[in-house]
């Protein structure tokens, strides 16, 4: 098994009135056929690193990399133009609320053609047969009339599972999810997040899944990134996330409320500055290693 | 109003509508529950199954509702007086949202307690910021220069400077990190230890209405399925087959399969 993308050094600099503020600070990180989770607090750069693999910083943002490599393919070297062709055909993302990124005065049908239709050469025809399997797949009852209707017309866990099969349509290999689940009530988040799980499984896809919630990551994903103030201070394995150690992620963990064990007074995160001095933990696998 | 009986918060088949004829929508069925005097009650529900709206109707927000309410033992008419509001006070889900932008902390204290007529507006902010946990340094800054949990605050101190007796909380932890949420729901637990404050709290997270409530009703489609006590909730002893399914949904997340 090869990595599918290999990220090294990356950063990402927003200059202020109060000199150059940085969002990312030099991590580094790979992602094979796998589900790969990125936690941290809102502020602590995990949507930044997305959006930074597609080159998606607007200016006067800086982003900074030795090299972003998609199968052995730096992406820093690309033209925008050629970027064009990476985005949505090779790597797609999902935001995090469906009601901000579908057109509101088009159609559904339409939107999801169009997706299809930029990346494939594919008549009107076979784009609406190809856009009706893929809302099937996406487990909507009745896609007929999904297709002829509009965004506002949908509830939030419809309206995800549209972008969903929007952004799976032209078949990408790495699927970036940022915070695909948030918006969504907890019974509709546990669907949503089984529909992409086995889309990505099915069709051996890398995943990065980028969420604040420790519990669903955990449940959810592979391994899992953990970032601090834009540094990567933890990395893990996903099912071992509750036996991490560092004082950042016990502290995150101890501040959910449980259900089952009760306490008058939860525990309050306490900040340490040297954990934003240290220097930020690989979070490349080695090919080898994955063997 | 008198504190002198027992009851917090009464309930009695309470529908609340919005739109009509055709257009109309049941937002809340024939909802009924009582919160008893410095008890605190939680409504756990997915979104749009009316929990907000009930408490919008006790604040008098929505205007469309039938059936009785009664705080601290008086039956409310469609029109709420000035007692009412210097004795009940809500707080906000989303603190980015409810603080007027362009009023600094010191205005948005200031004029709730001139609306209230108190006259010792100094002491008193000096002292809720105090009580909130913010430095008196936050006094004149701007809400775009405070953090999330910051905002949700001065929101908490704009409602309690007045010194009510019950508190609506609509979702007041659900834009925060859960780092930032403990330090609210704390702070939300220890004001109304020393204020034996009346609670009554929206959210859709079952943990976080089992760690700050004592009874917790469950709405689904604007009805009121069940009641129970937080202790029943925590042995997972739930009898309605919609509780069990959202029991089911927010546990199944923490387990490590």
């Amino acid at each position: 098994m090869k990595n599918l993308l290999e990220v090294k050094n990356l950063t990402v600099k927003f200059p202020t009135r109060n000199g150059i503020f940085e969002a990312v600070r030099n991590i580094s990180f790979s992602l094979g056929r796998e589900r790969l989770g990125i936690v941290g607090e809102s502020g602590s750069g995990k949507s930044m690193t997305g959006r930074a693999i597609l080159r998606l910083i607007r200016n006067p943002g800086i982003l900074e990399a030795d090299h972003i490599t998609l199968e052995g393919k730096d992406l820093l070297m690309l033209s925008e133009k050629e970027m064009y062709k990476v985005r949505g055909h090779r790597i797609s993302m999902i935001m995090q609320d469906p009601k901000f990124s579908l057109n509101p005065v088009m159609r559904i049908g339409d939107q999801i053609c169009e997706a299809y239709r930029l990346h494939a050469r594919a008549s009107k025809a076979e784009a609406k047969k190809k856009t009706l399997s893929m809302l099937e797949n996406v487990l909507i009852r009745d896609p007929a009339r999904v297709f002829k209707s509009y965004p506002h017309e949908m509830s939030g866990g419809m309206g995800q599972r549209i972008m969903i099969a929007m952004m799976l349509i032209p078949d990408p290999q790495i699927l970036i999810a940022d915070e695909p689940t948030s918006a969504l009530d907890v019974t509709v988040q546990k669907e949503v997040l089984e529909i992409m799980d086995k889309l990505v499984r099915e069709r051996g896809m890398g995943l990065i899944f980028i969420s604040h919630d420790l519990n669903v990551v955990s449940a959810f994903c592979d391994r899992v990134l953990i970032m601090y103030a834009g540094k990567i201070v933890e990395t893990c394995r996903a099912d071992r996330l509750h036996e991490a150690t560092h004082p950042y992620t016990v502290g995150l963990l101890n501040s959910i409320p449980q259900l089952e064990h009760p306490a008058d007074h939860l525990q309050v995160l306490q900040r340490d500055e040297a954990w934003s001095k240290a220097p930020s933990v690989s979070g490349i696998v080695k090919t080898e290693d994955l063997a | 109003m008198s504190k002198g009986n027992n009851a917090g918060i009464g309930l009695e088949h309470v529908n609340v509508w919005f739109g009509k004829d055709e257009e109309r929508v049941d937002a809340v069925k024939d909802a009924g529950f009582t919160v008893p005097f410095g008890g605190s009650f939680g409504l756990v529900g997915e979104s749009g199954s009316g929990k907000s709206t009930i408490l919008r109707a006790i604040t008098g927000l929505a205007p469309n509702w039938s059936g009785n309410i009664s705080v601290l033992g008086k039956e409310l008419g469609h029109d709420r007086g000035k007692e009412f509001y210097s004795a009940v006070q809500m707080v906000f889900q989303d603190p980015y949202a409810s603080l007027h932008p362009r009023q600094t902390v010191d205005r948005v204290l200031t004029e709730a307690l001139t609306l209230h007529g108190f006259d010792n507006i100094n002491d008193c902010i000096v002292k809720i910021l105090d009580d909130v946990g913010l430095d008196r340094s936050f006094r004149f800054r701007w809400p775009h220069q405070l953090s999330g949990g910051q905002r949700q605050r001065v929101a908490i101190a704009r409602a309690l400077i007045i010194e009510p007796t019950i508190l609506l909380l609509d979702e007041p932890t659900s834009a925060l990190d859960v780092s930032v949420q403990a330090e609210i729901l704390n702070l939300l637990k220890r004001l109304r230890r020393e204020r034996e404050l009346t609670y009554l709290m929206v959210s859709h997270d079952l943990a976080v209405v089992g760690h700050m409530c004592s009874e917790i009703a469950v709405m689904n489609d604007g009805e009121i399925v069940e009641v129970l006590g937080v202790e029943d909730l925590r042995a997972l002893k739930a009898k309605h087959p919609y509780t069990k399914d959202l029991l089911d949904a927010s546990v199944q997340k923490r387990r490590d399969e």
